[in-house]
């Protein structure tokens, strides 16, 4: 399946989803007279604070898909999304950028790490509503099968991977590490590989591979 | 995660005027269509409601507030954090690292580095425990109102070894050891324009005060920064966390000490225990053991000893009460 056909595939999921500036489902709910404003202006009667749900329930997104637009690796797209939905499942379900693991989905292992703005972060604990005017950066932005990320090319070179599927984080988070710290010493390196964790064990051919990585960059 | 509205909050006032709840008020309930709460990084809120203990129908995001991202320092004032500012923004600014050491170890060690980039200050301090019973969907503990503390006699190694009779847990912010132990003090918000500004040790609540939390905020009050004092040249710090392992980890034991030193003597200290009881807390028998008196080996001995006295372990942890003395002892003799 190339990119073109999942783009269209996103759209053609998402038109049946009113964006932000149609007619909205709560907008048709108002016109029936039948808000949720009144159930929740009566039971929110006993609190202080003047809560103003009707411009609340109008300027939210949601709880149903809306249309947002994500910036992953250079490229915009338009996907609906529910405001639950984490960057780690919209990226693997809506964009098929499925290079990006979850493992723990906790933020305990950073197999699903990715850059927002240039730092990285555990996709899995980050909404995919509030990355909206961002640059998001995943494992397929950095390098290409014809034209590798000198991260990559070691990882293969020192057998850096087992079962693979820390692989992505690992890569994400030392390719991030070398940008900032050209010659690193082992010791520098094993920091800053502490957060992803690889069940298989192949964490010493991972730093040997980001250490080599680091006179090529 | 249940399906929820999702609204960016433009401004302090904003984000009051629209929560009517804590992530701690409707924790164990049912999805309700009124309850509105915060987040900021969400590390701690989206786990609880990835577990399906947190259930809102609108998150306010105060991610994007303008003003509390901000970090200034003046040398007679000390430090204003906002509580936007992530714990990687705390953990790389120089100023901390120089005249803060123990703040700046403690935010070092605290999760992964990219939980790091996305966890704020604010959230770090108002998380709520880890401890298992409490995450877990399955067990009514005392936290979530049944009056029963499964810790007591269940799986317990990780809980506390003291003020541990109501509740076991422990809080999980190895960042508030530290600022307790620099008498820092948290910039809370509330409705109609009030703030407050309350210590350390009055933001911490222990569980018989308050069963659902282990903060004093309230409903419709919202964290905006932190103030820490100045220090002067003569404030030696230093913190350790003992983790199972050194990679990541939530402390097995921590603790931050403070000493003002002159003349070779220590003036004035703090000792603050993380992961030691329910909230972080301050060992005043052990900072007795310092002031007055030159730091040696005997001294800090002394203090290590103290910190721990009066534990009550429970059947599975008491092997803490050795790493306590140990790391106390090593944190002062490290400080000066």
């Amino acid at each position: 399946m190339n990119r073109d056909n999942l783009k269209s595939k996103n759209e053609s999921e998402s038109s049946p989803e009113k964006t932000r500036k149609g007619i909205s489902r709560r907008g048709f709910l108002k016109g029936a007279g039948m808000t949720t404003v009144g159930t929740v202006a009566l039971q929110s009667g006993v609190l202080g604070n003047t809560l103003d749900e009707q411009s609340l329930d109008e300027k939210a997104i949601g709880p149903d898909a809306e249309l947002i637009k994500l910036k992953v690796n250079g490229e915009s797209h338009s996907l609906a999304v529910e405001p639950r939905m984490t960057l780690a499942s919209a990226l693997r379900d809506k964009l098929q950028l499925t290079g990006t693991k979850v493992v723990c989905d906790r933020g305990a292992c950073s197999a699903c790490t990715v850059w927002i703005d240039g730092k990285p972060v555990n996709s899995c604990l980050t909404l995919a509503v509030e990355v909206q005017e961002k640059e998001i950066t995943t494992i397929e932005g950095i390098g290409t099968p014809e034209k590798l990320h000198p991260v990559q090319e070691a990882f293969i070179e020192h057998d850096a991977t087992q079962c693979g599927f820390c692989t992505p984080g690992m890569i994400m988070t030392a390719s991030h590490f070398l940008q900032n710290h050209p010659n690193p010493d082992l010791e520098e390196v094993k920091t800053a590989l502490r957060g992803n964790l690889c069940r298989c064990g192949t964490h010493p051919n991972v730093f040997k591979a980001t250490l080599s990585a680091s006179k090529k960059m | 995660m249940n399906k929820f509205s999702w609204y960016e909050a433009k401004s302090v006032e904003d984000a009051l005027s629209k929560v009517n709840a804590t992530a701690s008020d409707i924790l164990g309930k049912a999805p309700n269509s009124s309850s509105v709460i915060f987040k900021a990084g969400g590390i701690d809120l989206l786990d609880l409601m990835k577990e399906g203990l947190v259930n809102p129908s609108t998150i306010v995001s105060i991610k994007n507030i303008p003003g509390l991202d901000k970090i200034e320092y003046s040398e007679q004032d000390g430090f204003k954090i906002g509580a936007n500012v992530t714990l990687e923004e705390l953990e790389n600014n120089a100023v901390v690292k120089e005249k803060y050491l123990a703040l700046h170890q403690a935010v070092a060690h605290a999760g992964t580095a990219q939980l790091r980039n996305s966890a704020t200050l604010g959230g770090n301090l108002a998380q709520r425990t880890r401890c298992w019973y409490f995450r877990s969907i399955d067990h009514q503990c005392y936290r979530k109102g049944s009056g029963t503390c499964y810790a007591q006699e269940g799986e317990n190694e990780f809980h506390a070894i003291m003020n541990n009779k109501t509740c076991a847990s422990v809080h999980s912010s190895s960042v508030s050891t530290a600022l307790m132990a620099f008498n820092a003090t948290v910039e809370i918000a509330g409705p109609n324009g009030k703030t407050r500004s309350v210590t350390m040790e009055e933001f911490f609540v222990d569980p018989e005060t308050d069963s659902r939390t282990e903060n004093i905020l309230a409903s419709n009050e919202l964290i905006t920064g932190i103030a820490i004092p100045a220090v002067n040249e003569n404030v030696k710090s230093f913190y350790i966390k003992q983790g199972a392992r050194e990679s990541h980890d939530w402390a097995i034991a921590d603790v931050a000490v403070v000493m003002e030193m002159s003349g070779g003597k220590c003036n004035n200290a703090e000792i603050v225990l993380g992961a030691a009881a329910p909230v972080p807390v301050k060992a005043e028998d052990a900072a007795k053991k310092l002031r007055g008196k030159s730091i040696n080996e005997s001294v800090a001995s002394s203090a290590g000893k103290a910190s721990v006295k009066g534990a009550t372990p429970l059947a599975n942890n008491a092997y803490k009460v050795p790493i306590f003395r140990s790391i106390v002892k090593r944190a002062i003799l490290n400080a000066v």
